[in-house]
């Protein structure tokens, strides 16, 4: 993949929130639709797709159906979460090569109102894991975050401060689900979940669907909106399950980030907008130091002192995050767009100052997948 | 005449557990330990592997309580890191479920529920 040949110049959502009464594809593909009209395509120039309906192993074929267009390479690569960034990768690769001129990534769920349960896919049985009934998810998460608060003295209040810190953006955020006032107290309140985890450090269950629109650059430039160039990325995996991870306080984002930014030119210091994958308040920490925002260890006084909340030195979840913004099950295709949306200078009231440059950091399965894009504005490339 | 029919480490670990044994497998080219059971050492795909007897000894890396609405259903789920140097996920019993903690020296033992045998952890006398 080379620096900055290929764009997104179309991006959309659908239903985030509630939205009885629909399916997962029929928000998707609204999402997508509105995506293509966004980057001034007609449906038919679509010819490679990628993405994911949680529920259809087939889904890129079920959408190509629906949608009445003739992909010649698609693509249903699942990593959870973190499915999108890399299937944007995938995307520009296929641009680059010429297997396609057109491409879209397209993410739909119902999840809360099918369910009002945190299941994407069914998982193949794992006894060494199952037989003793980790609460998952938020389980998994939660040994991580033990671990990081006995090695590094991380505490619970500054979990709490992850969540509020999203909160705060999500009331800049008309489209976020959660709205409202949330103090620290209110979060070292709230129901316990697993141990130290409260139903404020995860994510929520939302419906929704998001999509994006990649072709290379000398056709971005006809279209409409001001691309978003896709200037790096890369991708790491170390384990699948929690168990077999060998250090559960450092994620292969500590290999993903710096072979992001080696692809993408750029540093830690050039970063305007950081979207880190927050399915619970400790990837952000996790995140924060395995990308190299502070040091290892760092992240729970670094995020208390208020350097992620609105108005703080570094703007990170500008949409409210997977915590108070949207999480459908899988949330990572919603960060590309959030990501887009300020480079363009379209987010509205939580608009950051001279947004050039922005790394979209997801996260699938229980930090298992880790993936790092930077996006660029025509200025950064 | 009794014909042997070759099982995977999968059920051949099942079977040990059922007979009353914590069996590991070890690669006798890097003499490492590896859990859970696979046909191969990750990281190198050496297939020449054996089992042997886990001490049991381990301590625990992690903890969590899954909290019921009923308090009294919670229940711990921790990793620990054996002996041998693989780490497993179990449960810490015979204490309050956040009384676990991390550093805490434990013991396995196999324990019988319903048709299952059960890998689960104690915390060491005395300690």
């Amino acid at each position: 993949m080379q620096r900055g040949t290929t764009s997104i110049v179309g991006i959309a959502t659908d239903g985030c929130g509630e939205a009885p009464g629909f399916s997962a594809i029929e928000l998707a593909a609204r999402a997508s639709l509105k995506a293509i009209a966004d980057a001034g395509l007609e449906v038919d120039e679509i010819d490679g797709l990628f993405g994911i309906l949680p529920q259809d192993p087939f889904g890129t074929l079920t959408m190509a159906e629906y949608l009445g267009v003739r992909p010649r390479i698609t693509d249903n690569n699942r990593t959870g979460g973190s499915s999108f960034e890399q299937q944007a990768m995938h995307a520009a690769l296929c641009l680059e090569a010429g297997l396609c001129k057109a491409a879209l990534i397209f993410y739909g769920s119902v999840q809360r109102s099918m369910s009002r349960k945190l299941v994407t896919s069914k998982s193949p049985p794992f006894p060494y894991e199952d037989t003793y009934r980790p609460f998952n998810p938020p389980s998994s998460y939660a040994l991580a975050a033990s671990r990081h608060m006995h090695e590094f003295g991380t505490t619970q209040r500054q979990l709490a401060q992850v969540a509020v810190s999203a909160r705060e953006w999500a009331n800049l955020n008309p489209e976020a689900f959660m709205q409202g006032e949330l103090s620290i107290e209110d979060c070292l309140n709230a129901r316990m979940v697993s141990d130290p985890l409260t139903v404020r450090d995860c994510c929520l269950v939302t419906d929704g669907a998001a999509a994006i629109v990649m072709v290379k650059n000398d056709r971005a430039r006809d279209c409409p909106k001001p691309p978003v160039h896709l200037l790096g990325g890369a991708s790491a995996t170390w384990h699948r399950y929690i168990s077999q991870a060998t250090d559960i306080c450092t994620t292969a984002a500590a290999e993903s980030g710096p072979a992001a930014f080696a692809a993408g030119g750029c540093t830690v210091a050039d970063v305007d907008l950081v979207m880190l994958y927050d399915a619970f308040t400790i990837n952000t920490l996790l995140f924060l130091e395995d990308l190299g925002f502070c040091g290892k260890g760092e992240a729970g006084p670094f995020v208390e002192s208020g350097a992620i909340s609105p108005g703080g030195s570094l703007p990170v979840n500008t949409n409210g995050g997977g915590l108070s913004c949207v999480h459908p099950g899988m949330y990572g295709l919603f960060m590309i767009v959030e990501a887009a949306s300020q480079i363009r200078g379209e987010a509205g009231a939580r608009q950051i100052d001279e947004c050039d440059l922005a790394l979209v950091h997801a996260n699938g399965g229980v930090l298992s997948s880790q993936s790092t894009l930077i996006l660029g504005s025509e200025m950064a490339r | 005449m009794q014909s042997v029919k070759e099982i995977g480490p999968e059920a051949q670990y099942a079977q040990y557990l059922r007979s009353g044994r914590f069996m590991i497998q070890r690669c006798r080219k890097t003499g490492q330990h590896i859990f859970y059971p696979r046909v191969a050492e990750p990281g190198t795909g050496h297939d020449d592997l054996e089992w042997v007897q886990a001490s049991g000894f381990g301590v625990v890396y992690a903890t969590t309580v899954v909290r019921r609405k009923n308090d009294s259903e919670s229940y711990n789920v921790a990793l620990i890191d054996l002996a041998e140097g693989p780490r497993v996920m179990s449960r810490v019993t015979a204490l309050e479920p956040g009384g676990v903690k991390i550093g805490m020296p434990v013991e396995a033992f196999i324990e019988q529920q319903d048709e299952q045998s059960v890998l689960m952890f104690k915390s060491v006398e005395g300690s």
